[in-house]
């Protein structure tokens, strides 16, 4: 414990509410930063991460919040008791702060140029020609491509990785000594990902500056600290270099956090199968319309031409990132998106069949979506979400057959029967995607079709899931398609792996050589960018322009 | 309360603490109810019948059956006039009636006036009488219960189609949203008032009418934002698994979008409530609403306006409406705030 650490946080505590009501959500954590260093806080949901983040810059929703004990330093001045103006000194300007969403952190009614001359306005009192010079600087320092012309675009013209460096060169403005990054990188996509992360670090080192970053993923983790420390029930449990942690991690719960990542392989598809669903040239397209006459200039190609077979018993993992037409896949397959192109179920043509006549078929293609928030209703029980399919289809008998179904359904997805009087908001995320699994094997389906199933999950719950879905597939011999941009929940999950860019397959194979030996450029970049190596190391002539 | 908390989910238990937390609009609802029920037994308290008549030994019960003259020894075979003198002296020979507070039907005209009618208050009549001789009071309680029902109907039947409607054009959007919402634009550019009176020249005005041309109109309010959340909710993933199911169409509107929408549409009802109010007043008070002699608080407003002379029809008209509204609302209000989301989670904390 060296007097001279930049940022220096003891004993300290959150909690929220007051009186008997107060729940304490951070516990006596104690951590230092020194100058020059990355400190990674890493912990599942709720593990009070963010939470001891934002106390750095007081920025709780006080006095609904306080702190029972505890100091926080910042270059030996106390933060807990400063006054308006010392705050209003560290807050933009020597500590920087990078949130995780970067559409709701920027305010959308104001340009790049408004955005980032704010905080140099209220520091420094820039003039306008001053300021302008400074904020091209930046964003040419954050490496945003032409950044003098984009200085008058709003947050929704630019793609997510752009938002997120814009932020950067936001928190950068006022040279700060310390960044606080709240899961950069969560909501981007894989490749982007890794090219914000270079930029942390190539900023890092070149400013010097220190990092306190928090995440929940330990791949990203691994790629940028230099000293790890595990946050789980608001309490620090194991603190050390990262080489450390990684390597010979001490506390059980780091060991299980490791441990978490989805592995291991689906047992193999029987191979009488057959197809249980078929489709050839499948095509999504949206109009763009356009003139006096509105007529259709172009379209958006969405889905453009995929073939695609899933056999009984088999996962068809899909990969691509967000904008690659993935999801409208999914959806144009169970005829839940207009699309043109011949669609087989279970050996019959289903694209053309009228709503009333799909019905009874709709029993055998079930479908879980990614956010297990949105796709259960608020309203309803868990015993009426999972048994609203059986009264669609008559399944039930009766009443106690009814009940039964659905007591044997929540059995099957591994939840305890007596959830079923419960509301969705009293259940965990975990508990919530099991009961959307639920709702689709009480059906007894040939196909589920899984849209991101776990990417709203934490790891160590990601994994339950995934040996969760497989043992149901061994069970009914149901077939997937699993549609997810996490390579390593995809690895675990699927027999073969078809990848989608920009509305086209590019390249589909067996998992396992596919992983081992993936041949189109744009795979190798995801694969990259997924695994650690930074794209860069690849053969330059290998790398396209995403 | 009891048997209330446990039928209700615990949201709706939360927003209806925050409703009694409003005071004001909590007060408005009871006082609101208070009035509109003893309105409805207004046949009780304000009538030109007794409530209760003893004669001969036998129990009469004039309010609720109708009873020859020669029941109590009178010469017409017609409905007895208890307040002639020769039928009350009748009554009182052999027996006892018991009067409602207010002696008056809406109807009735007090012919023993001192000053020529419109009468001002007086012990008799306590908010004195219109022009035509009849209580002024009485006609405001039978007055107060035609436009608070007409309202409660013409809300209930509006709402329906207006929700109805705004479901379908969100729930299936497209051409039936275009073409629903360019009908809708040109509807609601009718000149509704004119259009109200030329129906209301050649249609007979009752009740019923008056509600089904009302009606006509009123229904376009809701649509709005009823069609902007099933516009939201039809892109919600529970919907989207819903049709993954199977689900009918009519059974996923009503089961898991119309909960959405009820917020929006339960917020507005107290003020389409107290704009369908205003309506058949302003009707009522041209001339162009109920038929005559129905008691009105717009007829009792141009009686004010055609006798300046006598202050209290106006003040008594303006008054009441001013108050009803007032407390409509207030009651309007306190539902906004219950069903605002960050003021219900906000009284979850505490």
């Amino acid at each position: 414990m060296s007097g001279g650490a930049l940022l220096q946080i003891r004993d300290l505590s959150v909690a929220f509410g007051r009186g008997t009501g107060a729940t304490r959500v951070v516990d006596r954590v104690s951590l230092e930063i020194d100058a020059g260093e990355t400190l990674a806080v890493v912990g599942e949901s709720g593990s009070g991460k963010s939470v001891t983040a934002l106390s750095v810059l007081r920025l709780l929703p006080y006095p609904n919040a306080s702190h029972p004990t505890g100091s926080i330093r910042f270059r030996g001045d106390e933060i807990l008791t400063a006054g308006r103006d010392r705050l209003q000194r560290l807050r933009g300007g020597e500590v920087g702060m990078i949130f995780q969403e970067p559409m709701t952190s920027l305010n959308p009614l104001h340009n790049v140029e408004k955005q980032i001359a704010e905080a140099l306005r209220i520091h420094h009192g820039l003039d306008r020609a001053a300021a302008r010079r400074r904020i091209v600087e930046l964003l040419e320092l954050v490496r945003l491509p032409d950044a003098e012309r984009r200085l008058k675009s709003y947050p929704h013209e630019l793609s997510g990785g752009q938002r997120q460096r814009v932020m950067i060169a936001m928190a950068l403005a006022n040279d700060p000594e310390l960044l606080i990054a709240d899961e950069p990188t969560t909501a981007l996509d894989v490749t982007i990902q890794a090219e914000i992360l270079d930029l942390l670090a190539d900023l890092k080192s070149r400013l010097g500056m220190a990092m306190m970053f928090i995440s929940h993923d330990l791949n990203v983790v691994r790629r940028v600290a230099d000293r790890v420390a595990v946050m789980h029930n608001g309490e620090v449990v194991e603190h050390g270099s990262a080489e450390e942690v990684f390597e010979r991690p001490r506390h059980e719960y780091t060991r299980a956090l490791l441990a978490a990542e989805p592995s291991g392989q689906p047992e193999p598809a029987p191979r009488d199968g057959g197809p249980v669903l078929e489709t050839e040239n499948l095509r999504v397209w949206f109009p763009i319309k356009g003139g006096l006459l509105q007529r259709t200039l172009d379209n958006v190609r969405a889905v453009d031409g995929v073939s695609l077979s899933v056999g009984r018993g088999e996962t068809l993992g899909v990969v691509g990132e967000s904008g690659s037409g993935k999801t409208t896949l999914g959806m144009a397959l169970l005829r839940l998106q207009r699309a043109t192109g011949a669609i087989r179920f279970d050996g019959r043509d289903i694209s053309t069949l009228k709503p009333k006549a799909l019905r009874p078929l709709r029993r055998g293609m079930q479908i879980v979506f990614q956010d297990p928030y949105g796709s259960l209703s608020p309203r309803m029980s868990v015993e009426e979400i999972v048994a609203e399919g059986l009264d669609v289809h008559r399944l039930a008998d009766d009443e106690t057959d009814r009940a039964r179904r659905v007591a044997a359904a929540l059995e099957e997805v591994g939840l305890d029967p007596t959830l079923a009087r419960r509301y969705p908001h009293e259940l965990s995320g975990g508990q919530r995607q099991r009961v959307a699994v639920a709702r689709a094997v009480v059906l007894k389906p040939s196909l589920i079709v899984l849209d991101e199933p776990t990417s709203a999950l934490d790891r160590s719950v990601q994994s339950q899931l995934v040996t969760l879905l497989r043992d149901l597939q061994a069970r009914h011999q149901l077939a997937y398609l699993f549609i997810s941009h996490d390579l390593t929940v995809v690895r675990a999950m699927s027999h073969r792996i078809l990848v989608m860019k920009d509305g086209r397959i590019v390249e589909t194979g067996e998992a396992q050589s596919l992983f081992r030996n993936p041949r189109h450029p744009y795979t190798r970049r995801l694969l990259a960018a997924a695994f650690g190596e930074s794209a860069d190391t690849l053969d330059e002539s290998d790398s396209v322009i995403i | 309360m009891h048997r209330l908390r446990i039928r209700l989910s615990p949201l709706n238990r939360r927003r209806w603490q925050q409703f009694r937390r409003n005071r004001r609009g909590w007060w408005s609802l009871w006082i609101f109810l208070v009035l509109f029920t003893l309105s409805l037994f207004a046949e009780f308290i304000a009538n030109d019948k007794p409530l209760i008549v003893r004669f001969d030994g036998d129990f009469y019960f004039p309010v609720l059956v109708s009873y020859p003259e020669t029941d109590f020894g009178g010469i017409f075979p017609t409905e007895a006039d208890y307040r002639d003198a020769e039928v009350q002296s009748l009554i009182k020979a052999k027996g006892w009636m018991v009067w409602p507070p207010i002696p008056y039907s809406y109807q009735t005209i007090n012919y023993d006036l001192p000053v020529p009618a419109p009468s001002p208050p007086s012990a008799t009549n306590w908010l004195g009488t219109d022009d035509q001789g009849r209580d002024v009071l009485a006609r405001l309680i039978y007055g107060f219960r035609v436009s608070v029902v007409f309202g409660l109907v013409l809300t209930v039947l509006s709402s329906f189609v207006g929700v109805a409607a705004g479901a379908i054009q969100g729930y299936f959007g497209g051409l039936t949203d275009l073409f629903g919402q360019r009908f809708i634009e040109i509807w609601s550019g009718l000149p509704v008032l004119y259009v109200l009176i030329i129906m209301s020249s050649f249609v007979a005005p009752s009740f019923w009418t008056l509600l089904v041309i009302l009606l006509l109109f009123s229904w376009t309010q809701l649509v709005g934002v009823v069609r902007a959340e099933f516009l939201r909710v039809r892109n919600f993933d529970y919907v989207k698994a819903a049709r993954a199911l199977g689900v009918p169409d009519p059974v996923i509107m009503v089961r898991h979008a119309l909960p959405n929408a009820m917020v929006a549409t339960i917020t507005f009802l107290p003020f389409v409530l107290s704009g369908s109010i205003t309506a058949l007043t302003s009707l009522d008070f041209l001339g162009f609403g109920m038929p005559p002699g129905a008691p009105s608080l717009g007829e009792l407003l141009a009686q004010g306006k055609a006798n300046l002379q006598a202050p209290w029809l106006g003040i008594t008209a303006f008054l009441t409406l001013a108050i009803m509204l007032s407390l409509l609302v207030f009651i309007g209000e306190a539902a906004r705030d219950a069903f605002d989301p960050r003021k219900t989670l906000q009284g979850a904390e505490s």
